[in-house]
């Protein structure tokens, strides 16, 4: 059994080209690093401070002053390079991230995005996220198709406190590959297994469904 | 003349009410000496402008569970619990800030400018109460400059005139907050004499400095 973690971080993998400069967020994101083609290199950007972000070091290795921005140890590659926070955000909203992979908590069919707080409940802070999201040429949702109680997550509307405003370009679950379009969220892909009727009976915005879909992989 | 002071001279420094800047992510690049030092004279009353409040026992963190901040001007909050039940409770005023914009709203303090017109926040909460321009197609927000009474830097290494070099991702923020304040003081790991630091790999220049200890 495949899961979706590996389902959803080779197809997002693909969506790379070789050379480009990608930030990926914390938690499912970040699995995408481990599904790249062979003939692929990128080049991860941290949010705290530096390009070439590589592998988690090996244990005893650890150095206090180079985490990833969720506080881990991880490394800096060969050609790497840090910067302060200006800079680092400079690279974010100045277009030169090809793309951001984040999760989110709800996303709808104009691309809105919410996926930094809940009323009430949960107010971490948005850190970085609406910089990447407003910045980042390609916004690349990475999620559980729905909520673990099971409710839909692609939504006609967000109801939570946005992130960013129409900036979602593609959304890709454990059950499909989506592009968000002017005309709404076309279905371009389906995981093996998975049908039309599945995946849109999960999801509360129409979809837009093509006569032929391609199986994701 | 060395910048270099004794811990007493700096525990001088604070008092109530002051606004203060803190470099450091998530306590990585955060000067934890001076940290101690505001924790042990029990000021209070403080703003503090920060990119995250830490963890309940390290870098900021520990001045907001010793209830000393009236005011967190921060970005993220999550890795802290007590900020968010000080929050809830009413008993410490957040404003969350997008880390992007936070980082320039201290830049432009520094650098003289009256504010910073982003994208970041259009069509969010974040917009609230700001003025927005539209130009070439694109909106912006306006975001006005954050200066402090005093910014707390951590260096890898000074030299006694102040010049500073950061560690990898302990940078971030410090550079910045440098720059921002009236009066700015450094823990560094090590301290060097003034000329032994070659002027191309130095990051902030002593100019902008006024205090050094050993941290």
């Amino acid at each position: 059994m495949v899961s979706p973690k590996e389902i959803i971080g080779k197809r997002i993998a693909k969506l790379f080209k070789d050379g480009d400069l990608v930030n990926l967020g914390i938690g499912m994101p970040t699995a995408v690093a481990n599904y790249l083609p062979n003939d692929v290199k990128i080049t991860l950007q941290s949010e705290n401070g530096f390009v070439g972000l590589g592998p988690t070091p090996l244990e005893g290795q650890e150095d206090k002053d180079v985490v990833n921005a969720g506080g881990q140890p991880v490394t800096i590659l060969p050609g790497g390079a840090c910067f302060d926070s200006a800079m680092s955000f400079a690279i974010i909203r100045g277009g030169h991230l090809a793309a951001t992979v984040l999760g989110a908590l709800q996303v709808d069919e104009q691309g809105n995005l919410a996926n930094w707080m809940i009323p009430g409940k949960m107010v971490p802070g948005m850190g970085g996220a609406m910089d990447l999201v407003a910045g980042a040429r390609k916004v690349i949702i990475a999620m559980e198709h729905a909520a673990k109680d099971g409710s839909p997550k692609i939504l006609k509307q967000c109801t939570l406190p946005l992130t960013a405003s129409r900036e979602v370009d593609f959304i890709v679950t454990e059950l499909g590959f989506m592009e968000v379009t002017t005309e709404g969220i076309v279905l371009k892909e389906l995981a093996p297994g998975v049908t039309a009727e599945d995946i849109q009976a999960k999801t509360e915005a129409k979809l837009i469904i093509p006569q032929t879909i391609a199986v994701m992989g | 003349m060395t910048k270099v002071v004794k811990r007493e001279d700096v525990y001088d420094k604070f008092c109530d009410g002051q606004i203060i800047m803190i470099g450091g992510f998530l306590a990585v690049g955060t000067p934890e000496v001076l940290v101690d030092i505001m924790v042990e004279k029990q000021i209070k009353d403080l703003t503090v402008i920060t990119n995250d409040t830490g963890f309940v026992g390290k870098g900021t963190g520990k001045l907001v569970v010793n209830k000393q901040l009236k005011k967190a001007i921060v970005s993220h909050i999550g890795t802290n619990q007590e900020t968010g039940k000080q929050m809830n409770a009413g008993e410490l005023e957040v404003e969350l800030v997008p880390q992007g914009t936070l980082a320039e709203r201290i830049r432009c303090a520094g650098a003289g400018l009256g504010g910073v017109l982003t994208p970041t926040g259009v069509g969010t909460i974040v917009e609230e109460g700001k003025e927005k321009f539209t130009y070439d197609g694109k909106t912006f927000l306006l975001e006005k400059p954050l200066f402090a009474d005093i910014a707390l830097i951590k260096a890898a290494k000074a030299d006694t005139g102040g010049n500073l070099v950061y560690r990898y991702s302990a940078r971030n923020f410090n550079p910045l907050i440098a720059m921002a304040a009236k009066l700015v003081i450094v823990e560094a790991e090590e301290i060097v004499e003034e000329g032994s630091l070659d002027p191309d790999e130095i990051i902030t220049p002593g100019i902008f400095v006024n205090m050094i200890i050993k941290g």
